[in-house]
């Protein structure tokens, strides 16, 4: 007889079981015995596709603890904070906070950080798109008075551990470098041609791009250190979409 | 209102983008999964951009959770509203099924009970979806591993009367029927029989992978390999019903490169063209 369950009370329990080991009351199949073995595709499913989004998401993470102790810890994040969105492509954020309070991966504080950077380039790849001016846009009488806009896939990334280092030591034609200790900085961008890149950046240069990207003008990002490094690197990438003269806004 | 051609489409994979280009018109549209393009920028925009332009465009949408009890989260259909404005695809089309649960995002297509209640649920749905985009929507019928003992309306009737109610077409998924009629145990041509096919504006064909059961096969829906022979058989028996239709070919995981795809596709047309001569167009 058919059971007098709503939707919403069959729904919650058929959600509930994808994150235990029985199976929900009230499904069927054509052996009743099958159906928890059924069911299981689901909770497969589910685990296999978000493990799966999140492992693309962060693939040096996923080198650095190994696929089968990350698809563990996947496990974890995400019935502990599954994505609150169908749009996946800006799920993550909360994934570097996770490893740095996961006791499992304490011997590895540097992992929060890499988790960052690469949460970066995903956010750097969809980022809104803006035309750059060209170079000549700073040849102006008083260019010191000029403030920057910069390109919006820009994050200034900066680690008290050598974590720019580890990620790039696991890029397929990385080679073995030793690492330096931290702090390293980085600037991460979307190129014109949607290149997203990671350039490792002194502390200098990543205090003057900071106080450019929070809309001090140049004049008073170069009090943090020479300014020359920050700009060709801005301009190389053309990482700069607007020029603002005149008073402070 | 417009149409995808009746002809061949393939989903759209990104690594592909260099060998369509070289191919434009290899097939008539494109099929991308509406989430995929939710981002603000970059290259996925700019690439669904160049493809717009020289072919069809169908959005496929995974968020939306038609069939959870709840309600829609109008958030995102929002974006789809905003999506759907800015590439003009000829066709939008969703799942028969439930994906978010509260606040969670579960990434996979779940079933639901075919009910006097999940009925009244889904039309109110698809009518805000509809007026929301303000077009028709097709509807995908759903690959399933479990029913319930709940439901009281077969699928077919089910989504008759889906149709009947809010006027939205059927996306005709003939891969998901195989697949529910051998894990459910009934005849894939009885469920086409009783199936609405003069709602249908496009088909799905695509692979799947086959488990053992004690009491026989349990089909998984993968996306992940070439159509399956069964298939191209219930196929051409539905073409050979309704003419052609807009066709498209879906591989999604371990996907092939792209003249494999073309050869799928082309399987397709043949089936198509070999229909076309045939068939005065009925439908």
């Amino acid at each position: 007889m058919p059971h007098e369950r709503s939707h919403a009370a069959q729904q919650s329990g058929f959600h509930a079981a994808l994150w235990q080991t029985e199976a929900p009351a009230g499904i069927t199949a054509p052996a009743q015995d099958e159906a928890a073995q059924r069911f299981a595709v689901y909770r497969n499913n589910v685990q296999h596709s978000l493990t799966r989004a999140l492992a693309a998401r962060f693939p040096v993470i996923e080198q650095l603890v190994g696929a089968a102790f990350f698809t563990a810890m996947a496990r974890v994040f995400i019935a502990a904070q599954p994505p609150s969105s169908p749009v996946l492509l800006h799920w993550g954020g909360d994934f570097a906070a996770f490893l740095d309070q996961f006791p499992p991966v304490a011997h590895l504080p540097f992992l929060g950080d890499v988790a960052l950077l690469e949460y970066a380039r995903g956010r750097a790849c969809h980022a809104a798109d803006a035309a750059p001016v060209a170079g000549e846009a700073l040849h102006v009488p008083d260019p010191a008075a000029l403030r920057l806009i910069l390109h919006p896939s820009v994050t200034l990334f900066a680690s008290q551990h050598p974590a720019v280092q580890i990620w790039q030591s696991h890029l397929p034609q990385a080679s073995r470098a030793a690492l330096n200790a931290g702090p390293d900085h980085a600037l991460i961008a979307r190129e014109p041609d949607f290149t997203v890149i990671v350039v490792p950046t002194d502390q200098g240069t990543h205090a003057v791009l900071t106080a450019l990207a929070e809309g001090q003008t140049l004049r008073q990002a170069a009090s943090q250190a020479d300014p020359t490094t920050a700009l060709t690197l801005l301009l190389r990438h053309q990482l700069v979409t607007q020029i603002q003269t005149g008073a402070t806004p | 209102m417009p149409h995808l051609p009746r002809s061949t489409g393939l989903g759209f994979k990104p690594e592909h983008f260099s060998d369509i280009m070289a191919r434009q018109g290899a097939v008539a549209f494109f099929e991308v999964h509406a989430e995929n393009y939710m981002g603000d920028g970059g290259a996925p925009h700019a690439m669904l951009a160049a493809l717009r332009e020289n072919h069809a465009l169908s959005i496929h949408g995974v968020g939306l959770s038609i069939g959870s009890a709840g309600g829609l989260d109008p958030e995102h259909l929002a974006r789809l509203r905003r999506l759907i404005a800015r590439y003009e695809p000829a066709s939008f089309s969703e799942h028969l099924a439930w994906s978010s649960h509260g606040a969670a995002w579960l990434n996979d297509l779940l079933p639901l009970p075919y009910t006097d209640e999940t009925l009244t649920t889904i039309c109110a749905h698809i009518d805000q979806v509809q007026n929301a985009l303000g077009r028709r929507m097709l509807l995908e019928n759903p690959a399933t591993y479990v029913s319930f003992d709940s439901s009281t309306w077969a699928e077919t009737d089910f989504l008759t009367e889906l149709v009947r109610r809010t006027g939205c077409g059927l996306l005709l998924d003939i891969n998901n029927v195989f697949i529910s009629a051998t894990n459910h145990r009934f005849d894939p041509l009885a469920y086409l029989a009783a199936f609405p096919l003069e709602a249908v504006g496009e088909i799905h064909l695509a692979g799947h992978d086959t488990e053992e059961l004690p009491s026989g096969p349990l089909l998984i829906d993968t996306h992940g390999a070439p159509v399956a022979d069964p298939v191209w058989t219930l196929y051409a028996q539905v073409l050979a019903r309704t003419g052609p239709l807009p066709t498209l070919i879906e591989w999604d995981t371990d996907v092939p490169d792209f003249p494999t795809l073309l050869a799928e596709a082309a399987r397709a047309a043949r089936l198509l063209g070999s229909d076309a001569k045939n068939h005065s167009h009925a439908a």
